[in-house]
């Protein structure tokens, strides 16, 4: 039998320096035994590097931010869909899933799958809501404060020893020192994402991570530990390897299983030196090192979209231990016509 | 004191922690001990062995020997309980 022909839309093609996920669940999805896939990518940006990665991408889309509003943005996806017949999208952004999470109804009517977890799971462990998910699942998470202005600067104090955590509500992380340095990132972290800030313990210990994928049923589908081996100045994995560590397993799967997850899933979780384990962040996507799930034997993305199609897709039962990933810069020669394609006409 | 049963040490003294990913480089003396300690032989049969073996006095060994083990036991290389989560 021949593999199924899908169409797949995935977005998070911006392979920098911090990377979206887009380009390695690309990869995962080419090296599938069930499908063979034509890849829309839908980009926001137009020096988005995964735009021009010719085996990577068949067609590329510009879409325009959710911040432009929900019906703009419907109505891009939707045009993309008359001319492509989509069958499934992979959002890949933090900052676009409320929006799809909204839309998935209409796009499943109009034969769209998308596979994200529901809106009660995206708020109930959005970083503002962490301490309350950690007390009703059971799991140690440090303490954190959402703060929303300089007032409740000088209050912290009262809650926390320095060093802490000052992060936003979706990217970024810093670690202050003292008040003057909190002010200095609320800044930045409020010019880039709005309030809340978010003011989190900080646990000393190795970070560790899952990649985790829930049938939202309360199985896990697959789960693949990591820790990071090279870590850029923006807190990102540029070299990780694959851990046998069955506390973590359990872990993911106690979560999956209690909360129902739905979708792709990243953990982050710190080891302190008494091997306990605090989960300091759910990201409710899947994560950019995917690839090295897949490299290890769980083609997430691959059970992503079976998943999202209906299928019935039974658990990975193991990885491989000690698989590494190494990223790398490389420079590809674009033309300003390609350029110039896509600013003019939204596409590639 | 035995070693956690899922450590990997290879013939060249190259030891991997599938549980951290973290891997270290031993010196052949190091690698000897490792492999004794992981074919089940406890530390005053590792003593003996190396004193007749090489040229080094009991004592002196005896004292390498625990500040290496101590090492062992700092980098979680060893059997104990379970952690808990």
């Amino acid at each position: 039998m021949g593999k199924l022909k899908l169409n797949i839309a995935v977005t998070g093609l911006n392979n920098t320096d911090n990377p979206g996920p887009g380009v390695p669940v690309i990869r995962g999805l080419r090296e599938s035994n069930y499908f063979d896939v034509r890849i829309i990518g839908l980009a926001y940006e137009n020096l988005e590097p995964g735009i021009y990665m010719k085996d990577i991408v068949d067609k590329v889309y510009q879409i325009p931010y959710p911040s432009s509003g929900t019906e703009a943005f419907l109505d891009r996806i939707k045009y993309i869909h008359s001319k492509e017949n989509l069958n499934v999208i992979i959002p890949n952004f933090d900052a676009e899933l409320y929006s799809f999470i909204k839309a998935e109804k209409e796009l499943g009517d109009l034969g769209v799958k998308i596979f994200l977890p529901t809106l009660e799971q995206f708020e109930e462990r959005s970083k503002s809501n962490l301490p309350k998910f950690g007390e009703k699942y059971g799991i140690k998470v440090p303490f954190s404060k959402a703060i929303t202005s300089y007032a409740d600067i000088n209050n912290l104090r009262n809650h926390f020893d320095y060093p802490l955590l000052v992060k936003g509500k979706f990217y970024d992380a810093y670690l202050a020192y003292n008040p003057e340095q909190v002010i200095n990132h609320f800044n930045k972290i409020t010019a880039k994402w709005g309030v809340p800030v978010i003011i989190q313990e900080f646990i000393r210990g190795t970070e560790v991570n899952v990649i985790a994928l829930g049938d939202g049923k309360g199985n896990t589908i697959a789960a693949v530990p990591m820790r990071k081996q090279y870590i850029t100045d923006k807190g990102k994995a540029w070299g990780g390897i694959t851990i046998a560590d069955e506390n973590l397993v359990k872990l993911t799967k106690k979560l999956i299983a209690d909360t129902r997850w739905r979708g792709g899933m990243e953990l982050e979780i710190i080891k302190n030196v008494n091997n306990e384990y605090y989960l300091i962040e759910i990201n409710p996507r899947i994560p950019a090192w995917v690839y090295l799930a897949v490299g290890a034997g769980q083609n997430i993305p691959e059970a992503l979209v079976r998943l999202a199609i209906g299928e019935n897709v039974p658990p990975y039962k193991s990885y491989d231990v000690g698989k590494m990933f190494i990223r790398y810069s490389y420079d590809m020669i674009g033309d300003i016509s390609q350029f110039e394609k896509l600013s003019m006409t939204g596409e590639l | 004191m035995k070693i956690r049963s899922n450590i990997a040490v290879s013939d060249n003294g190259f030891m991997f922690d599938p549980n951290t990913g973290d891997s270290y480089n031993l010196n052949n003396t190091a690698a000897e001990i490792l492999q004794m300690l992981k074919s089940g032989k406890d530390e005053s049969e590792i003593i003996k062995e190396f004193t007749q073996k090489y040229d080094v006095d009991e004592a002196t060994f005896e004292q390498n020997l625990y500040d290496f083990l101590g090492m062992l036991g700092h980098y979680d290389l060893v059997e104990k309980e379970q952690t808990n989560y």
